[in-house]
């Protein structure tokens, strides 16, 4: 019993991950009804960064805030100058783009940053905490992770700015009759997306460490996350994203293996995909002939 | 004083396609246009063109300085709001977050009293003020379109066709509204309209567009008593 609780809650720590990075994909598909297949590789770039600056002196959050306001601006530059054009292209032509994307942003952290596997520090203490239960570190990522879906869920619900983000992406042509800057709004969802993707990249590096496909398998199973709770549904993600990783831990603790949990996601992917494509929380789309 | 809005030789076109040809029009300051045709006349074109939605050449005159060539949601910062065809409601949202969007560029703090003005008009909306704006009716959803246009606090109100899809008895009423607003608020409208009979009877000039040109003009009263323009464009 002590064990399958403590599968649980280690679960719900590395779920907060990937609800994080699935609530990225949500926000950037609600825009551009496409997935951004380089979240993972943006991540992992932010929490070079982040290793980065706190290799040279600076406090841990002070590096870690900074690195978030560097991920920000580079979500909006990517948009601005990528994807921007890619507007009105073809479905393939988009995701050509996403894909090259991922790879360039691979190679990048690898050329700047080098391949070999780096540890990343935690802030939080390292005994365990509630009885044993929970490691330092999940509890204080949880916590953050935590925090960060609710003040993006609040920025979202009840600032103006955050309504006029949602419209922009429900309905851009009558976002512009109001006068909201459409354009403006869809960049600034990816400079939000991509300090998302920092927190979930710093939060779980001091667990998996530090090399430049240190996400690859994390989008994964944030991609599984999103698709079980709705692509199209941003609470249905985080719930998603947080119900993978309890089902992660307990199958890879009592049924499959660690050798084989990330053929889970996969496994969950393929059947949400065929039972109910729409995911749990999500809309079918419904277009009139 | 110039004119509201001028439109001088404006053409426009959907890529290939040329829609107008060449239009000259006005909306003078305070009054209620009419721009009546059959279907495919261009009318929803000139609206989209006005507000920068189609690509366009020639000239439009906002109070006397040019619009044409800038984005949608600059003309609309100058003072244009659009009610356009199919209203344009944010269906997944709100109706309070409908309303809060068309207040969107406003830095002003009487937000609060315009939307109970806009209940004043509309207290339907009072009444579905949490509900979500798809699940509204095709009136309501009119009567949404017209609100949310109304709190940009515009100069210009361009109405795509309020009758549209909607019952009789509702038409009534949404052109009753349409009245108390031209009298009590301080904007210009321009309006589009295929029922011809009830536009004429609510504008004081009115344009009749055949094919992309115009081929009527004057007072709304005149043309409304010229049973030959009637007979043969207005077919009523």
């Amino acid at each position: 019993m002590e064990g399958l609780i403590h599968q649980v809650i280690s679960g719900i720590a590395t779920g907060g991950i990937y609800a994080s990075v699935a609530l990225a994909l949500v926000m950037i598909y609600q825009a551009t009804h496409h997935i951004n297949f380089a979240q993972g590789e943006m991540a992992t770039f932010s929490t070079y960064i982040a290793l980065t600056l706190i290799n040279f002196g600076l406090p841990y959050w002070v590096a870690f805030f900074a690195t978030l306001v560097i991920s920000f601006v580079l979500g909006v530059v990517i948009e601005r100058v990528l994807i921007r054009p890619m507007t009105n292209a073809p479905v393939l032509s988009a995701v050509g783009v996403f894909v090259g994307l991922l790879l360039i942003i691979n190679s990048l952290s690898g050329w700047f940053f080098d391949y070999t596997i780096k540890q990343f520090p935690t802030p939080f203490p390292s005994q365990p905490m509630m009885g044993g239960y929970i490691s330092g570190h999940e509890l204080g990522s949880t916590g953050v992770t935590l925090a960060v879906l609710i003040a993006v869920y609040l920025f979202f619900r009840h600032t103006s700015l955050g309504l006029a983000m949602r419209a922009a992406a429900l309905n851009p042509v009558s976002a512009r009759l109001v006068g909201i800057r459409v354009g403006w709004m869809l960049a600034l969802g990816w400079g939000l997306a991509a300090a998302i993707g920092a927190v979930a990249g710093c939060m779980v590096a001091p667990i998996v460490f530090l090399d430049p496909n240190m996400m690859s398998g994390i989008l994964l199973y944030a991609f599984a996350g999103a698709l079980l709770g709705g692509i199209d549904s941003p609470l249905g993600a985080v719930l998603g994203g947080f119900a993978v990783g309890v089902i992660e831990n307990l199958g890879g603790a009592y049924i499959v293996g660690t050798e084989l949990k990330l053929t889970l996601a996969l496994v969950i992917i393929v059947a949400v995909l065929t039972v109910k494509p729409t995911g749990l929380m999500g809309r079918a789309v419904q277009s009139r002939v | 004083m110039p004119a509201l809005l001028e439109a001088k030789d404006l053409h426009a076109a959907y890529g290939e396609t040329k829609v107008l040809h060449g239009l000259d029009f006005t909306v003078e300051e305070g009054g209620v246009t009419a721009l009546l045709g059959a279907n495919g006349a261009g009318k929803t074109t000139t609206l989209r063109a006005i507000c920068g939605m189609v690509r366009t050449s020639g000239q439009i005159l906002l109070g006397g300085e040019p619009i044409q060539g800038s984005a949608t949601e600059d003309i609309v910062r100058r003072g244009v709001a659009h009610v356009p065809d199919g209203r344009g409601t944010f269906m997944e949202l709100t109706v309070e977050e409908n309303m809060r969007l068309g207040s969107y560029t406003r830095r002003d703090t009487n937000v609060a009293a315009d939307f109970d003005r806009m209940f004043g008009y509309f207290p339907r909306l009072k009444e579905r003020f949490r509900q979500q704006a798809g699940t509204l009716s095709g009136g309501e959803q009119q009567m949404l379109a017209i609100a949310r246009a109304l709190l940009l606090r515009p100069r210009l109100l361009l109405l795509d066709e309020p009758s549209f899809g909607l019952a009789p008895l509702i038409v009534q009423d949404i052109f009753a509204i349409l009245r108390r607003i031209r009298d009590s608020e301080r904007v210009s409208v321009l309006l589009v309209e295929q029922n011809a009979s009830l536009a004429l009877a609510f504008a004081e000039d009115a344009y009749l567009l055949e094919t992309g040109r115009i081929v009527v003009a004057g007072k709304a009263a005149d043309i409304s008593r010229d049973e030959s323009i009637r007979r043969s464009y207005l077919g009523y």
